[in-house]
């Protein structure tokens, strides 16, 4: 957990959400001021803002549209978002949209974060995920976030989840396909998200994990 | 068994549709339903088929027509305000007997109404929606797995039975996402010699119309489409029964609503309360003989919908008011909890409760 700005982009549906906020409770039990930032331009659905109780148990601020998952679907972002680079004493967790159209929302503050130089830009991947189940579909929607974000990406996540279904086989699977996406693109593995109940069965497969919280979307989940 | 992916419900709904053959899709963007579009416009080139983005709906719903007369599996798909924009266009599918998959993942109306989840589209799927004398075969999933697998389904209908099909979602449904196994199932392929694709050295020529000014000739066919549709009520009736075995409080809930609903059931069940849920798959044709089956054993029916009451009036039909029927409903893209859901049941056990 080192640099301070971590953004958080990837596929459509890779689990964005859940790592990025769970990332930022990680970093709030470090007790260091941290603020998530929700840049979702593409979808009003199931948004950073259905953790805001959790978020607010923890201390983290949620700077987020006021009109996510509200009934206004135009693709706006919080004036406050600037924060992420202006206020260079807090840890910024930037829940990046999906896909290169998600990503068009970060090239405004390009020129920021590269001149401070203190971020990361995390591909969440989860191998389980239709379009990124091989090597070259991971890799083909890495080229277009870079290119609609205007940012490379600086590491990978092991995000491979089949939601409630998931065991060790789908983590240790992800991690195998995230190794050889890494060798592929010489870009480090940050480390392997598995939801909290996994974590101790994981550890057998590896000790580079980040237990992710479950964000619980509405009253049909169990 | 082929191995699971993780899906968005509108994803893993144009991914059937692919697998089920279909190669033409038209559309317009709405929310909740865009991914399926977006998941078009990827695949569709790569597979030598066609994704265009149309105009407007009415303009998609016809491009629908003319490919379905070519005898090519053809959708659109939406969000409530965009079928109403389509209805015309539905009813003349109906009309010139074409098959053809709508699929309205369903928001909050009327009007332009909100994004958010709904069950308010019952009455048009169902009631018409278009006008004149017609059904459409109406699916209605509840799972991401459903999704996949009823989109399959209802092209083979559609095909089977020679009229439109819809998948009536919701914006959940539409959103959620959810483990599928990706079954191929077995393309059936029916005979089209009504399509519309050049004499090919036949007698007569082939003309797809819905007009007729002759009124006994009009009437001859309405007659003719209402007895394929009594084929349709016997044969192609789908539900699911849960915990029906030993309940005095029978759930009717179809979509997003069932779901709360079962979790309600688990609940209530805890509480002493013998309560079980049929649920509509098919909601047109819809069981009516499964729920007239149950009247005889429970001593009441509470419809869950999220809509202010439109399937309730089939469900009082279907049991010819032999029990008591209630209602419970969310409406506005509101989803209740399974909590309320309980607390009506419980209104319903001591007697509180008003019937619909």
């Amino acid at each position: 957990m080192g640099k301070r700005v971590n953004l958080f982009m990837g596929h459509y549906g890779s689990g964005k959400t859940h790592v990025a906020v769970s990332y930022a409770l990680e970093l709030s039990k470090e007790k260091k001021p941290v603020s998530i930032y929700d840049l979702d331009i593409v979808n009003p659905y199931f948004r950073t803002v259905d953790a805001k109780s959790m978020l607010d148990r923890h201390g983290v601020e949620l700077i987020v549209s006021p009109y996510a998952e509200t009934n206004v679907d135009i693709p706006a972002m919080n004036a406050a978002s600037y924060k992420m680079t202006d206020d260079k004493k807090r840890f910024a967790v930037v829940d990046v949209g999906g896909d290169d159209r998600g990503a068009l929302a970060l090239g405004r503050f390009r020129d920021r974060l590269k001149e401070e130089n203190n971020y990361d830009a995390f591909l969440v991947v989860n191998c389980f995920r239709p379009e990124t189940r091989d090597i070259s579909g991971a890799i083909e929607i890495l080229k277009e976030i870079e290119t609609a974000g205007k940012l490379p990406i600086t590491a990978i996540i092991n995000n491979a989840n089949l939601g409630k279904e998931t065991t060790l086989f789908e983590v240790e699977k992800g991690l195998k396909f995230c190794e050889e996406l890494s060798k592929e693109t010489n870009l480090p593995l940050a480390f392997t998200s598995v939801f909290e109940g996994l974590i101790e069965g994981a550890k057998t497969i590896t000790d580079n994990l980040m237990p992710v919280s479950e964000i619980l979307y509405g009253s049909w989940q169990k | 068994m082929s191995e699971k992916v993780l899906m968005k419900g509108n994803e893993a709904l144009a991914e059937a549709a692919i697998a089920a053959g279909c190669r033409h899709y038209f559309g317009y963007p709405i929310t909740p339903q865009t991914e399926v579009a977006a998941y078009m416009a990827k695949k569709m080139p790569k597979i030598n088929g066609t994704f265009l983005q149309a105009e407007s709906e009415i303009a998609a719903i016809n491009m629908v027509i003319g490919a379905a007369s070519a005898g090519k599996r053809a959708m659109t798909s939406s969000s409530s305000p965009g079928i109403s924009l389509k209805s015309e266009g539905i009813s003349y599918l109906a009309g010139c007997e074409l098959p053809a998959l709508i699929v309205n993942v369903q928001r909050g109306g009327p009007g332009l109404g909100g994004i958010q989840p709904s069950q308010s589209d019952y009455f048009q799927a169902i009631k018409g929606g278009g006008h004149g004398d017609y059904n459409l075969i109406v699916l209605a999933p509840a799972s991401v797995q459903e999704m996949y697998s009823l989109a399959f389904k209802a092209f083979d209908l559609a095909d089977k039975y020679r009229m439109p099909a819809m998948i009536l979602a919701d914006g959940t449904m539409g959103q959620m996402m959810e483990p599928v196994e990706l079954v191929d199932g077995e393309v059936e392929k029916y005979e089209k010699p009504w399509a519309t694709t050049g004499t090919a050295n036949h007698e007569g020529r082939n003309i797809i119309n819905s007009l007729s000014l002759a009124a006994p000739e009009l009437e001859q066919w309405n007659l003719a489409r209402y007895k394929k549709y009594k084929v349709i009520e016997e044969n192609e009736v789908k539900y699911e029964e849960y915990l029906t075995e030993d309940a005095e409080i029978i759930i009717v809930a179809f979509g997003i609503a069932s779901r709360v609903s079962k979790n309600a059931i688990d609940d209530a069940r805890k509480a002493g309360i013998k309560v079980g849920m049929i649920r509509p798959i098919t909601l047109w044709p819809f069981p009516k003989k499964a729920l007239k089956e149950a009247a005889k054993k429970a001593k009441a029916f509470l419809s869950v919908e999220l809509n202010m009451g439109q399937m309730v009036d089939d469900v009082k039909l279907a049991i010819d008011c032999a029990r008591p029927v209630y209602f419970y409903g969310r409406t506005g893209g509101v989803i209740m909890s399974p909590e309320e859901i309980v607390g009506k049941l419980k209104e319903i056990v001591k007697g509180d409760a008003k019937q619909w």
